[in-house]
């Protein structure tokens, strides 16, 4: 029975990146694509605790804080770029 | 029912909830009419929803295993100082890149701070205007 209602917890983790994954590739601007690969991110987050549950291992747990901090970075790097045109800003540029 | 189970149920319906939170946060990205409007179910929401996950996540292991998890509670501290900065940092960037509001919003105050000229109303329906700002 638990087993069951973990699995169906994951079912609706995965339908939401399904449903994100619509916004990703149709996504009418840039922003809405890194919003949607953020959100992306924090729903793998999600279901990486549920797998760890599932299989009754504690050996995820760190990919949890790893994923955190990638999708921050990745959100960080995507909103730079798309407001100025660079992500790494040095001083000669410009 | 011993208590250790109980928890356990609690645990597990904790984590049920939050997924459907996100599947609700997943519907809202797909519905809501531009950017702005999407960054507001993306990074409140979708917070609600792994704090749910990863809460369920620790009283499971707490109660099942008599493990304290320091590296969840790292990761819900860490999501929630992480997700508005994310969230904030996107909706500049779009407005930057000067990405158009959707048609139905009120005034835009911060063109004109930014760009220079006039407050531009971009709802012309003057019984809607009416509605919404009343003198």
């Amino acid at each position: 029975m638990k087993e069951t209602i973990l699995l169906i917890a994951l079912t609706l983790f995965m339908v939401a990146i399904a449903i994100l994954l619509y916004r990703v590739i149709v996504g009418p601007s840039m922003p809405d694509r890194a919003i949607a690969l953020d959100t992306i991110g924090v729903n793998l987050i999600s279901a990486i605790a549920i797998v760890s549950i599932m299989l009754k291992t504690k050996a995820f747990l760190e990919a949890i804080l790893i994923l955190g901090i990638l999708a921050f970075i990745g959100t960080i790097a995507f909103s730079k770029y798309i407001e100025r045109g660079v992500i790494v800003e040095r001083k000669g540029d410009s | 029912m011993s208590v250790k189970e109980i928890l356990e149920w609690v645990a597990i319906l904790l984590i049920l909830l939050g997924s459907i939170v996100s599947v609700i946060s997943a519907l809202g990205l797909i519905r809501l009419p531009d950017v702005y409007t999407r960054s507001h179910a993306a990074s409140k929401s979708s917070t609600l929803a792994v704090f749910l996950s990863l809460l369920g996540a620790f009283i499971y292991f707490w109660f099942h295993d008599g493990y304290v998890s320091i590296r969840l509670i790292l990761g819900i501290i860490f999501v929630f100082i992480t997700s508005p900065v994310a969230g904030h940092l996107i909706c500049r960037a779009a407005y930057r890149s000067r990405v158009p509001l959707a048609e139905g919003s009120g005034s835009d105050e911060l063109k004109p701070a930014l760009y220079g000229g006039d407050s531009v109303i971009i709802n012309t329906d003057e019984s809607l205007n009416k509605e919404s700002y009343p003198q």
